[in-house]
């Protein structure tokens, strides 16, 4: 069985303003098969979280640790994170002009892997995986990401996800964009890959919907750049039902004690 | 997100392309200091070797064509079609003109439809070897056929290639540079094409210490039509150069332009001009010009001019970009997050970046080949 674990973990980011911190100690841990999922206000820091987890240049790490299985994976570069076992489906996945899904994905695999898969059974993995979430072949030989609907992208990303077999995945609002019945397409892909491998998830919404399809263990209610209350499934209808409000208001107060102390 | 840093242009020429002075006599140019509009931006010191109006050494270049069939007896200065569409607008050309005696002609007879492609392979056999060339391609009425100029070896090269695109036939024309590190070669390339014809146009420049191809294309006839492409990686100390110019002269005439270069390496240099002109009687034209840098390493300086002219207001449609940039750190972190190394990362999107030229040239062994070469500019092996 394996940890990741987060404690007390700190993130800046650069703005024209100058320094402005948006993780504010998030404590976390998911453990093998786990599914958390994490709820929050726009702007409260739920993409950074999964940004810093997987290591973007963008967002500096002021204090605190993550570890995987006691390793730490602060010291590791981005794709040494990935090779590790972390995987991050992507709010907004990135266009790559000039390289083909089928490339990417074989280049990828390979690097988890440390080594080619066998091109018989890949390239059928692939087929099979891409029919599973109702992709079309046509998808294979195109440019990644490049001209896929939000969607598609979305669809993309879990491709990834079951082809590359990671121990945690970070999906930061795989479910936002998505029609009906990609929906359920998608949250099957995850429950397949959630099984299949045992895999721990850090599921980022901002809709119950999702969870009808995902039974989450966990629910986190993240807000201004921490968790704020923990809890069972219960609590994202709850959520639904009552917003942030009741959070919102503790966080305006946290911001005037820190208004007095820098005062 | 943008992959690129869009900048203005640095400069606008003060004069426009259309007004350069042509002469097949070398003595009407000055030699190029570097101040001219047309050699601003060029390696004038290093590309002094051309701009002596002396014979050729007579073991230059050593050329091979294959097929044979469409070569036709040579053309003498001044002997029809040779000098039909073709001016020199500066002194290597017209140097190039005057002392090649006999220019290569090239004809696709009329009608005829040929998938695999004519070869001329052009062999510098040594560096300090000047070499002079006037080519002239002859693509017949609704002939078809596609024709690759491929530059190897070394030696100091001026060169001229005179294409003739006659009504309704369709003409790809590629020329490639894979000279070895002390090459130095100056190519004029000037077209014309007739009504309802094509020209497919695509330079290719990797090799070379100092390599300017500049083509030229006039649209004449009513629904011409012509792509001119470009790809080059410059490494370290060198210098690689076009200035591409599309005249819409006829009526309904489309015109696409697509440079994309990589640098890497102190002192590599590129640069791009890229003129259009949308002349008075060219009412519904179609032109869009772009040129695209990647620079991927400190020292190395993209020249990025685009220009615009338009003599008529009734067009279909023009514009121009041109955006040199560095790496997009969002491409790189998304590869990186799927366990690919930050160095095959950059290797992955450079390739693609160039590689959109390299999949439209239409020769799938070609592309192949060039797609190799470019992989292997990329991991610092044979430039
Ligand atoms: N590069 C940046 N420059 C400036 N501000 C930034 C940058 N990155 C993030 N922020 C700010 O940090 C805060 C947290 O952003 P983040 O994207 O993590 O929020 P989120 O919880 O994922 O929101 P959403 O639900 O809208 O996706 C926001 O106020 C955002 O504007
Ligand atoms: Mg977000």
């Amino acid at each position: 069985m394996s940890v990741l674990e987060i404690r007390d973990l700190q993130t800046t980011v650069e703005t024209e303003q100058g320094t402005k911190q948006i993780l504010r100690g998030v404590d976390l841990t998911v453990k093998t098969g786990e599914i958390h999922a994490i709820m929050g206000p726009n702007g409260s820091g739920k993409s950074t979280l999964a940004y810093t987890i997987a290591g973007h240049p963008k967002y500096t790490v002021t204090g605190g640790t993550i570890t995987l299985d006691g390793e730490d994976v602060l010291a590791m570069t981005v794709d040494e994170r990935a090779r590790a076992g972390l995987f991050l489906a992507m709010q907004y996945p990135v266009e790559i002009p000039g390289v083909t899904n089928t490339n990417f994905l074989r280049t990828a695999k390979t690097a988890i892997d440390g080594e080619a898969p066998s091109i018989r059974t890949w390239s059928k993995d692939v087929k099979e995986a891409m029919t599973r979430l109702r992709m079309d072949s046509s998808f294979a030989a195109r440019n990644v990401n490049e001209g896929f609907s939000g969607g598609e992208k979305k669809r993309n990303e879990i491709l990834q996800l079951e082809l590359l077999k990671p121990r945690f995945a970070v999906l930061d609002e795989t479910d936002s964009g998505l029609d009906v019945d990609a929906l359920k397409i998608v949250s099957e892909g995850v429950n397949r890959a959630h099984e299949a491998t045992d895999l721990g998830i850090l599921l980022i919404t901002h809709y119950t919907r999702i969870l009808r399809y995902i039974k989450p263990d966990f629910v986190h209610v993240f807000v201004a750049g921490k968790v704020a209350e923990e809890g069972g499934p219960d609590l994202a209808e709850r959520l639904e039902e009552e917003g942030y409000d009741r959070y919102q208001v503790a966080e305006s107060a946290a911001d005037g004690a820190d208004a007095l102390n820098v005062g | 997100m943008s992959t690129y840093i869009e900048t203005e242009p640095s400069f606008v020429p003060v004069q426009t392309r259309s007004e350069r002075p042509t002469s097949y006599d070398p003595a009407d140019f000055d030699a190029p200091t570097g101040r001219e509009v047309d050699w601003k931006f060029s390696d004038v010191a290093r590309l002094s070797p051309l701009f002596e109006d002396a014979d050729g050494d007579p073991q230059a270049i050593d050329y091979e064509i294959e097929p044979e069939a469409f070569v036709q007896a040579p053309l003498a200065p001044g002997q029809a079609p040779r000098g039909e569409a073709f001016h020199p607008e500066d002194l290597p050309s017209a140097i190039a003109w005057k002392r090649t005696a006999e220019a290569l002609h090239l004809v696709i007879p009329a009608g005829l439809e040929t998938q695999e492609p004519v070869r001329v392979s052009i062999r510098g056999l040594g560096a300090q070897l000047r070499g002079h060339a006037h080519l002239v391609i002859e693509a017949q009425e609704r002939s078809r056929a596609i024709v690759v100029l491929e530059h190897t070896g070394s030696a100091r090269f001026a060169e001229n290639v005179e294409v003739l695109v006659r009504d309704h036939a369709a003409l790809t024309l590629i020329t490639v540079q894979e000279w070895e590190d002390d090459a130095i070669h100056a190519s004029a390339h000037q077209a014309v094409i007739g009504t309802g014809a094509s020209l497919k146009h695509v330079v290719v420049s990797l090799g070379g210490a100092v390599v300017r191809v500049n083509p030229s294309v006039r649209l004449a006839g009513e629904h011409s039509e012509a792509q001119l492409l470009g790809a080059y990686f410059a490494d370290a100390g060198q210098h690689l150069e076009s200035q591409v110019y599309v005249y819409h002269e006829g009526r309904n005439t489309k015109g696409r332009v697509l440079y994309k270069g990589a640098l890497q390496g102190a002192s590599a240099h590129t640069v791009w001009i890229g003129d259009v002109l949308i002349g008075r009687d060219a009412v519904g034209t179609d032109s869009y010009e772009q040129n695209r840098n990647l620079v991927l390493t400190d020292g190395a300086r993209a020249d990025s001019v685009p220009n615009l002219e338009i003599e008529t207001g009734d067009i279909e449609g023009a514009g121009h970009a041109s955006a040199t940039g560095r790496f997009d750190d969002e491409q790189l972190f998304y590869l990186q997050s799927r366990g690919i190394t930050e160095e095959e990362a950059r290797r992955l999107v450079v390739r693609g970046f160039l590689l959109e030229i390299v999949q439209q040239i239409g020769v799938e062994s070609l592309a192949e080949r060039l797609a190799q070469a470019i992989e292997a500019e990329l991991s610092g092996g044979a430039s």
